[in-house]
């Protein structure tokens, strides 16, 4: 199938924009596991300040790399799987939004009027654009779910009343319904609190209020991510790993897809349990919800384990009888047609199932007190959204970019060491800011100044070999990234060599459940909008009503003073409503 | 409907549910049982404006812990050995965090709120009492210390 038309630029564009920002926001990974082992002492490094960097990598890697690349997959699935073209007009506006969102942003950022890293917490308070942007890009992300997916989806089906959708495009969909419900408390958040304080419009906003809203927003996404490369690993990997693969059940990995729907939103109080003004019984709740969004996450490893088992012993029917012998034909290393892609979706996996137990951990209410804002945290978090999400999305990436633009992949061989490297260098990253997590060093912080710098009055001499351990495992996933790039570019600079085509490897199901409870998806959005809702009334109550005593002023990272009203009404203020309450 | 799915399917669909119930039910047990819980709202004590070290007999004190940008009001703090300290925690313009080393305490210092936590110090030492969140270009020298002795 011929890509026709501009749509075919979008797509190219929304893919090789994301992993031009990426090199930035990599690097900016990297400088910080050099700061935190003392390897650079100093507040800046080339013109860029820590803590610039550090919200650079949160904002590009996590933000913008997987916003823009989830569109683009979810335009190639649609398109490719429901043999409907898209609309040309729809996909240049999501584009443009998009993009003036993120140059937005990117101008606060890089200007160091936005020092709020990706979490943007008030009071600490950044430049209207940067929210402003977000909030296009975001708004951007959204427009080709209501006006292409949406009207194919539904014709699609009028056409076959009696098929199911592709899985593909079934996790799309799901996922894409979830983005739009999940933006709503951020984007309550942005316009209600965070641009009217910005712009000067009020002078005060209540920061519980704010952070309840973004986590509400904020566990939810990470699912968002997720979800993509799960949406690929049933649908392409089966076929990549064998020509005979097979997805082992169709009715597992979608009721996978709809258990996301209902656990992905009433979960994020396990990012507050530290928290005060929030009842403990709600954080209990919500704990208890996120151990119910792990077992879609169960789910899955089980279906794509035996997916590859089905698809290897199809191939090989010698080894229909081993227990572990056909792990090896999986070709982890293959540089023939199509299986260096494969590399991407192992490595990620196997830094998935870490990053499944680590996240167990973290959900586990008192548990989480050990680890809370912890090295702990972002050792986590680098082998799940940092692991098999953007391993799958890289690898993907090239994967689609080569046939789009009619090339071959160039210098394979880098690009399936790449994942490898990647591997290596965060499993060391992981053990090394786990352990140093339990003994308790904190993230997000300029330890080259502080904790890593004998100079230090807080020296922290336990500290080093953890902090060191972490530089050299970050540097090392750094270079896979190297790799990686080189394949890339080598492969975008190179002459077209064929047709332009769409096509992917399609894995069709070995157990065809038809369950039909699962295909009418307005139900299920129905009842996880309530359940979100009812789940939130309580501890939104709290945090507007009764743990919260005064509303704050916003602040710079820069000074203690703060930049929306003069510090003596501030306290005026205080002391009035304290008295009152 | 769950009935169509794989045999070996629902045992691992039930393995996983089982088994994630089970750690619901330690960390439940933890909590009410054992008395490891989170902090939670301390609706009679107002956010406060300085920091304070309240000994109430021997061995029973009350910390008022005040973060602001970039330190801690008490700064340094001498306990004896066994002490049970009630820890009350706010801030005065940003958001801050405090982790007490080798303990359970790990609050978040949100201005207007009070966070609460009680810990008994039974091993002597010097305990780092870190913020966790950042909080400005000063975060990463915002530490205080507890002396048990």
């Amino acid at each position: 199938m011929k890509p026709e038309g501009s749509v075919k630029t979008v797509i190219i564009l929304e893919i090789i924009l994301p992993i031009a920002l990426l090199v930035f926001g990599i690097y900016h990974g990297v400088l910080q596991v050099l700061y935190r082992a003392g390897i650079i002492r100093d507040v800046s490094f080339l013109g860029i300040e820590y803590y610039q960097g550090l919200t650079l990598h949160g904002v590009i890697n996590a933000i913008v790399f997987t916003t823009f690349l989830i569109v683009a997959f979810g335009n190639i699935m649609f398109w490719y799987l429901l043999k409907k073209p898209l609309r040309a007009s729809v996909q240049w506006v999501s584009f443009a939004l998009m993009l003036i969102g993120t140059s937005m942003a990117a101008w606060a950022m890089f200007t160091g009027k936005a020092n709020v890293l990706y979490t943007f917490y008030p009071p600490l308070l950044a430049h209207w654009t940067f929210y402003l942007g977000a909030a296009l890009l975001i708004i951007g992300s959204i427009i080709p779910l209501f006006f292409d997916w949406l009207p194919n989806y539904v014709a699609w089906k009028r056409e076959n009343p009696d098929k199911k959708v592709p899985i593909g495009v079934y996790g799309i969909f799901v996922n894409h319904i979830m983005w739009v419900i999940m933006i709503v408390p951020v984007v309550i958040e942005i316009l209600f609190q965070l641009l009217p304080l910005s712009l000067g419009i009020v002078e005060e906003i209540n920061p519980s209020l704010a952070r309840t809203l973004f986590w509400a927003f904020g566990h939810p996404v990470v699912y968002f991510w997720l979800l993509p490369a799960y949406a690929m690993l049933y649908q392409i990997l089966p076929k990549l790993v064998s020509e005979k693969g097979a997805l082992f059940s169709d009715g597992a990995a979608r009721l996978a897809f709809i258990l996301f729907l209902i656990f992905s939103f009433p979960v994020g109080l396990h990012h507050q349990f530290t928290e005060p003004g929030i009842t403990n019984s709600y954080k209990l709740i919500h704990a208890l919800f996120t151990f119910g969004v792990a077992i879609p996450s169960f789910l899955t490893a089980f279906s794509v384990a035996a997916s590859l088992e089905y698809s290897i012993k199809a191939q090989y029917p010698h080894l229909r009888d081993s227990l572990f012998a056909w792990w090896t034909k999986i070709p982890y290393v293959s540089t023939q047609g199509d299986k260096w892609v494969v590399s991407y979706y192992m490595a990620g996996l196997f830094m998935f199932l870490i990053g499944g137990i680590t996240g167990i951990i973290n959900a586990s209410y008192n548990l989480n007190l050990v680890v809370h804002n912890t090295a702990w945290v972002p050792a986590h978090f680098h082998t799940t959204v940092g692991g098999l999400v953007t391993l799958v999305f890289l690898g993907m990436s090239l994967f689609f970019l080569a046939r789009l633009t009619g090339k071959e992949v160039k210098l394979k061989g880098l690009a399936v060491l790449a994942p490898w490297l990647w591997l290596i260098g965060f499993a060391i990253f992981n053990v090394a800011y786990s352990l140093a997590g339990v003994e308790g060093m904190p993230r997000r912080t300029n330890m080259g100044l502080s904790y890593s710098n004998p100079d230090s009055p807080i020296f922290a001499m336990d500290w080093m070999p953890e902090a060191i351990a972490g530089a050299i495992g970050g540097t090392v996933a750094g270079i896979g990234f190297v790799f990686f790039l080189v394949s890339f570019v080598a492969t975008l600079l190179s002459p077209k060599t064929k047709e332009e085509t769409l096509e992917f490897p399609v894995a069709l199901a070995y157990h065809d459940e038809k369950m039909p409870a699962l295909q009418k998806l307005t139900p299920w959005v129905v009842f996880s909008c309530i359940l979100f809702l009812v789940s939130y009334i309580p501890p939104i109550y709290d945090v507007a009503k009764r743990g919260v005593f005064f509303d704050s002023p916003g602040y710079n990272d820069k000074s203690p003073i703060p930049v929306t009203k003069p510090q003596s009404a501030k306290e005026q203020g205080e002391n009035k409503e304290v008295s009152i309450k | 409907m769950l009935g169509e799915l794989e045999k070996s399917e629902k045992a691992a669909l039930s393995i996983a549910v089982g088994f994630l119930l089970f750690f619901f039910g330690l960390l439940v047990y933890a909590a009410k049982g054992m008395n490891i819980d989170v902090p939670t709202c301390i609706t009679d004590v107002k956010p406060f404006t300085e920091g304070r070290i309240i000994q109430h007999s021997p061995d029973r004190y009350e910390v008022h812990y005040l973060a602001y940008m970039w330190a801690f009001d008490p700064m340094e703090i001498e306990l004896p050995r066994g002490a049970t300290v009630d820890f009350y925690l706010t801030s005065k313009d940003v958001i801050h965090g405090v982790h007490i080393e080798k303990t359970n305490v790990n609050m978040m210092a949100i201005p207007g709120t009070v966070a609460y936590a009680r810990y008994t110090f039974t091993k002597p030492g010097e305990y780092r009492v870190i913020c966790h969140e950042y909080c400005g270009i000063g975060h990463q020298d915002m530490m205080a210390k507890i002396i048990v002795k």
